[in-house]
Order: structure tokens, then C-alpha cells, then sequence
């Protein structure tokens, strides 16, 4: 109680203690995501290597080092093929020994852990990124950005649209307009790819106005203006399959809840001041609930990351989900596996900031409480 | 109990749910259907495909479409020398036959393809067999001659130098009309006839001819690029669909409702040590662990089905039902059941699970379809069962063969449709539960 009336006394010292809680808060949370992240890939190694694949990744991946240093260097080039391959062989074991390939897994499951942190994913046995580099972190970063402009673009959308919809619509609770967007409801039971294939099929082939998939014209437009434009058109099939899919379950969820508290004794009360709605809504019905719609919508965040994939794939889309299906074909591991590593932290990510916002929306957690 | 028996007995006033049974109890009726009529066995034997299949069109669309769309394209026609008239004339060492494979063919479009079965029963030598083609205008072609083995496969589509004589593909050529100009060709209708002239070299050989005139419909479902009748797949991905659904819905929500109490109940470490995991669990990408599953071990549905649960067992679920539950921790019933005795496991399972039940049981309902559609997506991302017929596989064949862009709509609609109808069945029913079950939702 002190608390709150030295903030409301100086605003400075106020603004400044918050600032303190809230990086305490901050570093806290990290802390525990950090924790969070570190169980989560070394279950996914865990998972990974139940069948030995990671080991025997390794051991591939350093008989074909090994060789190609041997073959390359010119010291080695007056060797008969017999004694090259003993050289082969001796460096192999030095590495495996350097390595401690030969000690247990459990003892070896730090290290991979270690270099799944650091975000060191290994080398891919045959994709290699369209620059031409093999290090799966250069394939998976040129491949994030297409994920993240998507996908963004598609949430923010969605949030943003369901949101506002849903308050007019619980003004006008039992209107016509409103029992018609909840009948549609049940129609986000299907993901977003498959209203994908319902658009492609419409504005593709049977009228063809927009582009079945791909991201940007074959080739790339010239000008910043042209490609920006070309863009738009590609995205836009894909953003409409995912806002058709999640809209209508938004919009039913946040009516609920906004009825649910705007029939709260103290919305009452403010209706009885005489107060006018819009002030109303902003002041006693949105902010009191933004914490548990931010809540939400990192739950649907994260169950978007999923559905990603293969909305991607199926619009072709140039991201992270295309190269997993890709990597599924070429039967390529540590792609696989850096991609899990990957999706881990974004989803670790998305928790990360929403918490944040959490904080900054949370009066609880500024002045210490929660 | 009670709370339950109500709220069923209340849903007649919902018209969504009342449809949405309606749908649910149409999918299990046809899926029991199926499995009776088509058992396990012989539905893995017929998707497997192959020789089975030899006598069905490849991607003839479905005949309602047809119908619908108001063209008469032709069905499919198989003449058997064992309705023929067949002319015998013995002679020594031998036997000449004369097999005509007669058919009406009165249909706008022409057939997509033509085979021609030949299986004789001879043991030593082969016969000689020479094939005559006659159109209803009364022209004769001469298809050649051949020495065919026990069983031969005349391929007349694929017969490159009677479609250089004819001008056009074997198939469109000998039921077109005498070609004037450069005009598309046109079909003539009327009663065609294949002559088997056959001269076998035992006496007691037998020579069977069975012709296939390939349609361009087929069945209420049309068929794939295998010559597969997609009705064996649309059909058995009904009971595949529910039964992974369902098993899956109840797996994950009734293990993460008993941890959710445990942790309730027990509190301290055991409630520290749940929330953690579930904490971790969240960030654990569920689809992309799918996939990895996929790819490095196996891909049979019932090891997807075993993952899903694995990773919904700790699920942001439990946030919420912990949410729920501690309060009911506190009430007095279950202070009372402390003091007569009751042990833990008693009174979580009895006391404590089935207060929350009648909330769980929507969300049970809506969770069903999240699942039929994830196992079409690990189907979509070619990582379906590789035995079983299910409509994500259909689905992937379709993406891979690009049936859009050949259009060839229906193999995607048809599996879609399904999808959705089991889709919105469950959700619709799902959507009033919650309305019935959640007073909050009622009372609005």
C-alpha cells in the first residue's frame, strides 16, 4: 500500500522502481526460459538419438572431413591409396578420441546439448543453403526470415481483427451478425492449410488471379516497390487461409469473455455513473482482461508455429516448414534436428516477449506482488 | 454423475448438437459399415494395389460429377470372351477360334484408354492370335497378330504403330470418325466389335479374351493415378480417422487431467515438478518431434498415436485444470473425505476428477477434429502410415501427382470434404457442450 502511494506521490522514483521490478522480473524469466530451453533440447536430443542416428551423424560427418583434408592436403598427395586410407583411418580415431565418441551417451548427450545452445547444429548431409553453405544454422537462418514475415503478418492480423470484432460484437450480443460469426465457430475445427487447398484451388485454377505458391515472381522483380508488390500477392492466399482458420474461434472466445466481464459488478457500477461506452469498454472491460487475452494469444501463437509447416508447404512457401518437408525427402537429419532446436527456441521466444508484455500490461508484477 | 446426465439430456435444445451427433453418428455408422465389408486384411491388400486394379480407369473422375456437370463421358466396358458366341472349328493338332468381344458405345467422350487380356492354357506351343477392330460405320482395322504367352497384357493404347496408321492415339483413333481436315475428332457411337481370331496348336487349349474399354468416370469416387477406386480409402479413412481421433483425444486429456489433480492434490515438489515440465513441454515443438519420429523411426500411426499422447500428456491443459481444481481442493467434501479415510489415489480419482468432468468434456469433443487433422497433415508431409488407406494419403498422392494443376479436383475434394464433415460433426457438437456444461456461457 506504501508502495502505491509513493508512486502516485513521485511519479520519477515511481517509474524508476518499476523499471527495476520489471528487469528483475525480466532477468528471472529468462532464467527460467533458459531453463526451460536447455530440458526441451536435450529431450529432443534425447528423442534423436534413441535409434544412435546422432552418433552415427557424427561418425559420417567426421570420416568425410577427415578424408577430404587428407585428400586435399599436398603433403598427403605422393601416398599410395592403401597408406592414405590408414592415415584416414588413424586421424578418424584421433578425432573420435578427441570427440569422446567412445564414452557413453549420457556423458557425450552434454556436449551435443552444449552445441545445440550455442546453436552450433553440425553440418547437413546433402541440402545446402541457396547460398551454397552446408552448416545447417546458414540453411535454417536464410530460410527464418520468409517463416517470420508470414506468419507475423498472418497472427498480428488475426489478434488485432479478433479482438475488435469481439467487443462490437458483445455490444450487440444476440444480434443477427452475432449469432452468425459464432454459428461459424466450429469452422476453425480445420487448420490452415486446408482452407489453403480450398483457395489455391479457387483463385489459382479455377480463376487464375493470384499465384498458386512461391513467395516472390520467377525471377525476383526489379525495384524495391515491385518486388514489395509481388510479395503482397503471393502472401496473400496463404494470410487469408490462416486468418479464415483462426478468425471465427477468436472471435467466439474473446465474446465470451468480454460478456463474461462486462458483467462484472464494477462494469455495472461504471454503467450506472452514466459513463459513455467506449470508456467503458476501454477503461473497464479491455484493460482488467488484457493480461488473460495476451495469455491466450501466445497459446495460439505457439499452436500456429505447427501449423506452419504445413501451410508453407502446401503454398510452397520458402520457410522453415518447406524445409522441413525438404528435409523429410532428402531423409536429411540434422537438418531435422536443428529445425526442432529451432521451433524450440521461437516458441521459447514467443513465450519469452509475451511474458514481457505480461509484465508491462500486469500491475501486480511492477509493484511486486505477483 | 448427475451434472453429466443433465446436461446430455438438455442438449435437444441445441440444434448444432443435435446435427453434429447426427454427423458423428452417420461417420461411426459407415465406418462399422466399412469394416465389416472391407476387413482390415483385404483393405491394406486392396490399397496396396497393383494387379488388382488392372480392369479400373487411371484418374477417371466420379460418374456423379459427370452427371452433375451434364456430359455423358463413358464408363468403363469390359466385354469377356465368356459371354462371347465363340466360333470353334477343330482341327488336327489344333483349334481355330473366333472370339467376337462385342459393345455398345454411346458416349460423348472417348475412352482414356484400351487393354486388351489375353490367357490361354496352353502348355507347350502358342497359339496365334490376330486381332480385327470394327466400327459401327463399318470400317475393319487390322490390330496385328501375336503369340501371346499364358497371360498377356495387349496394351492397344500404347500400340505406336497403329497410332502412326491412325493419326491419333490408338484409343481416340479407332472411335473417331474418318478424320476430315484438322477438326478435333469425333466420336461415333454405336456397337463396335474386337475380333479374336485365335489358332491354337493343342486340342484341348483354350484362348480367353477380355477387352476393357477404360471410361473416364468410375464409382462415386473416382480413381487415383494407381487405378485405385478412392472409395476403398475415403471409406476406411472414416474408422482410421476416429479411432485416432478418438484414442488420442482420450489419451492426452484423461492423463493430463489425473497429473493436473496429482499435482493439485499432492502440491509442493510433486505440483513444482509437473508445472516445470509443463513449462517445458509448451516450448517442445509437437509437429516438428512428429516429423523427426517420422523420419528416424517409423511411421506406422499407431507410434504417431503413441507420440501424441507422450507430448500431450503435459500439456498447457493442466494450467488450466489446476486452475480449476484448487479451489475444489479446499472445499469441505473433500475435507470430509479426508476424515473418514479415504486414501490419496480415492480421493483424486473419485472425489476430485469428477467435479471438473462436465467441463472437460467440450473441450474433449473440440479436441477430437485437431486430431484427425494432424494425422492428415503428417500424411500431407508424406509421413502418413505406410500401409493404411487414410485421407491425408489420398490427399498426399493428389499434392504429389499436382492433381490441381491437371485438375483432377475431386481427389482433393472428396478427401477434404470428409475431413471437414468429421470436422465440423465434432466441433458442432463440441461448441454446444460447452455452452450446456459451462454455466457462465448459459446463463448469457
Amino acid at each position: 500500500m506504501t508502495d502505491r502511494d509513493g508512486a502516485i506521490a513521485a511519479p520519477a522514483r515511481g517509474f524508476l522502481r518499476d523499471l527495476r521490478r520489471l528487469s528483475v522480473f525480466t532477468v528471472k524469466r529468462l532464467a527460467a526460459l533458459f531453463l526451460t530451453v536447455l530440458v526441451g533440447v536435450y529431450l529432443t536430443i534425447l528423442i534423436a538419438n534413441m535409434g544412435g542416428q546422432v552418433d552415427e551423424l557424427r561418425m559420417v560427418q567426421i570420416q568425410s572431413t577427415v578424408a577430404e583434408q587428407v585428400r586435399a592436403d599436398p603433403a598427403f598427395f605422393d601416398l599410395s591409396a592403401q597408406e592414405r586410407n590408414e592415415l584416414i583411418q588413424r586421424q578418424v580415431q584421433l578425432e573420435v578420441d578427441r570427440l569422446r565418441l567412445d564414452q557413453p551417451f549420457i556423458v557425450r548427450s552434454v556436449d551435443y546439448l552444449q552445441q545445440a545452445i550455442r546453436l552450433d547444429l553440425g553440418r547437413s548431409e546433402h541440402m545446402h543453403s541457396d547460398r551454397g553453405a552446408r552448416e545447417v544454422y546458414w540453411i535454417i537462418v536464410e530460410r527464418l526470415p520468409a517463416t517470420l514475415l508470414l506468419f507475423g503478418t498472418a497472427n498480428l492480423l488475426v489478434f488485432f481483427a479478433s479482438v475488435f470484432i469481439a467487443l462490437g460484437l458483445s455490444r450487440r450480443y444476440g444480434s443477427a451478425l452475432d449469432r452468425s460469426v459464432i454459428a461459424l465457430a466450429p469452422s476453425s475445427a480445420a487448420p490452415g492449410w486446408f482452407y489453403g487447398i480450398f483457395l489455391i484451388l479457387l483463385f489459382a485454377f479455377v480463376i487464375p488471379i493470384l499465384p498458386a505458391g512461391g513467395m516472390v515472381d520467377v525471377p525476383p522483380p526489379e525495384g524495391t516497390l515491385a518486388y514489395a508488390a509481388s510479395l503482397l500477392r503471393h502472401m496473400l492466399l496463404p494470410v487469408t487461409a490462416m486468418f479464415i482458420s483462426t478468425i471465427f474461434i477468436s472471435i467466439y472466445s474473446w465474446r465470451t469473455f468480454f460478456l463474461i466481464h462486462s458483467s462484472e459488478d464494477y462494469v455495472e457500477m461504471a454503467r450506472a455513473k452514466g459513463l459513455p461506452s467506449g470508456l467503458i469498454e476501454r477503461r473497464y472491460v479491455l484493460r482488467p482482461t488484457l493480461s488473460p487475452i495476451i495469455t491466450s494469444f501466445a497459446l495460439m501463437l505457439i499452436g500456429l508455429w505447427s501449423g506452419a509447416i504445413i501451410l508453407e508447404q502446401v503454398f510452397n512457401w520458402p520457410g522453415l516448414g518447406t524445409l522441413l518437408f525438404q528435409a523429410i525427402g532428402h531423409r536429411d537429419t540434422p537438418v531435422i534436428i536443428g529445425t526442432v532446436v529451432i521451433f524450440a527456441y521461437l516458441l521459447a521466444v514467443t513465450v519469452f516477449l509475451l511474458d514481457i508484455l505480461y509484465a508491462l500490461l500486469d500491475p501486480r508484477v511492477r509493484v511486486g506482488t505477483g | 454423475m448427475r451434472p453429466l446426465l443433465d446436461g446430455l439430456r438438455r442438449m435437444g435444445r441445441y440444434p448444432s448438437a443435435l446435427v453434429g451427433l447426427a454427423i458423428i453418428f452417420a461417420l461411426v455408422g459407415t465406418a462399422v459399415f466399412t469394416v465389416v465389408t472391407i476387413p482390415y486384411g483385404q483393405a491394406l491388400e486392396l490399397w496396396r494395389g497393383g494387379d488388382v486394379w488392372r480392369m479400373h480407369p487411371v484418374n477417371a473422375r466420379p460418374a456423379w460429377v459427370d452427371r452433375i456437370a451434364g456430359s455423358n463421358l463413358p464408363r468403363t466396358i469390359v466385354v469377356s470372351s465368356d459371354d462371347a458366341v465363340i466360333e470353334e472349328e477343330p482341327f488336327v493338332g489344333g483349334n481355330r477360334l473366333r472370339i467376337p468381344l462385342e459393345f455398345d458405345f454411346d458416349y460423348d467422350g472417348f475412352p482414356s484408354e484400351l487393354n486388351l487380356f489375353l490367357t490361354s492354357s496352353h502348355t507347350e506351343r502358342e497359339p496365334f492370335v490376330r486381332l480385327t477392330w470394327e466400327t459401327p460405320d463399318g470400317r475393319e482395322l487390322n490390330l496385328g497378330g501375336r503369340r501371346p504367352a499364358r497371360e498377356e497384357r495387349v496394351s492397344i493404347s500404347q500400340d505406336w504403330e497403329l497410332e502412326r496408321r491412325l493419326g491419333r492415339v490408338p484409343h481416340v483413333g479407332l472411335f473417331a470418325a474418318e478424320p476430315e481436315g484438322d477438326g478435333p475428332p469425333e466420336v461415333i457411337g454405336g456397337r463396335y466389335r474386337l475380333v479374336v481370331d485365335a489358332i491354337t496348336f493343342e486340342a484341348d487349349a483354350r484362348v480367353d479374351a477380355d477387352l476393357v474399354v477404360y471410361g473416364r468416370v468410375h464409382g462415386l469416387a473416382g480413381t487415383d493415378h494407381q487405378r485405385r477406386d478412392l472409395m476403398v480409402a475415403l471409406l476406411w479413412g472414416i474408422p482410421v480417422a476416429l479411432a485416432f481421433g478418438l484414442l488420442a483425444a482420450v489419451g492426452t486429456t484423461v492423463t493430463t487431467l489425473v497429473i493436473a489433480a496429482a499435482g493439485v492434490w499432492y502440491g509442493g515438489w510433486v505440483d513444482a515438478v509437473i508445472q516445470r515440465l509443463t513449462e517445458v513441454n509448451i516450448i517442445l515443438p509437437m509437429l516438428p518431434i512428429l516429423v523427426m519420429v517420422g523420419t528416424l523411426y517409423s511411421t506406422s500411426i499407431w507410434v504417431m498415436l503413441g507420440v501424441v499422447i507422450a507430448l500431450g500428456i503435459f500439456s498447457a491443459g493442466i494450467k488450466m485444470y489446476r486452475a480449476m481444481l484448487l479451489p475444489i481442493r479446499e472445499s469441505p467434501y473433500i475435507e470430509a473425505a479426508k476424515a473418514y479415510g479415504a486414501g490419496n489415489a480415492r480421493i483424486i480419482l473419485r472425489y476430485m476428477i469428477p467435479r471438473i468432468l462436465p467441463v472437460l468434456i467440450p473441450t474433449f469433443v473440440t479436441l477430437i477434429p485437431t486430431f484427425v487433422f494432424l494425422e492428415a497433415s503428417l500424411a500431407l508431409l508424406g509421413l502418413g502410415d505406410p500401409v493404411l488407406p487414410t485421407w491425408g494419403k489420398v490427399m498426399n498422392d493428389a499434392q504429389t501427382q499436382s492433381a490441381l494443376y491437371h485438375g483432377f479436383y475431386y481427389w482433393v475434394l472428396s478427401p477434404a470434404a470428409l475431413l471437414m464433415l468429421t470436422g465440423l460433426g465434432f466441433a458442432m457438437l463440441g461448441f454446444a457442450l460447452d455452452r450446456i456444461f459451462n454455466p457462465r456461457l448459459r446463463t448469457m
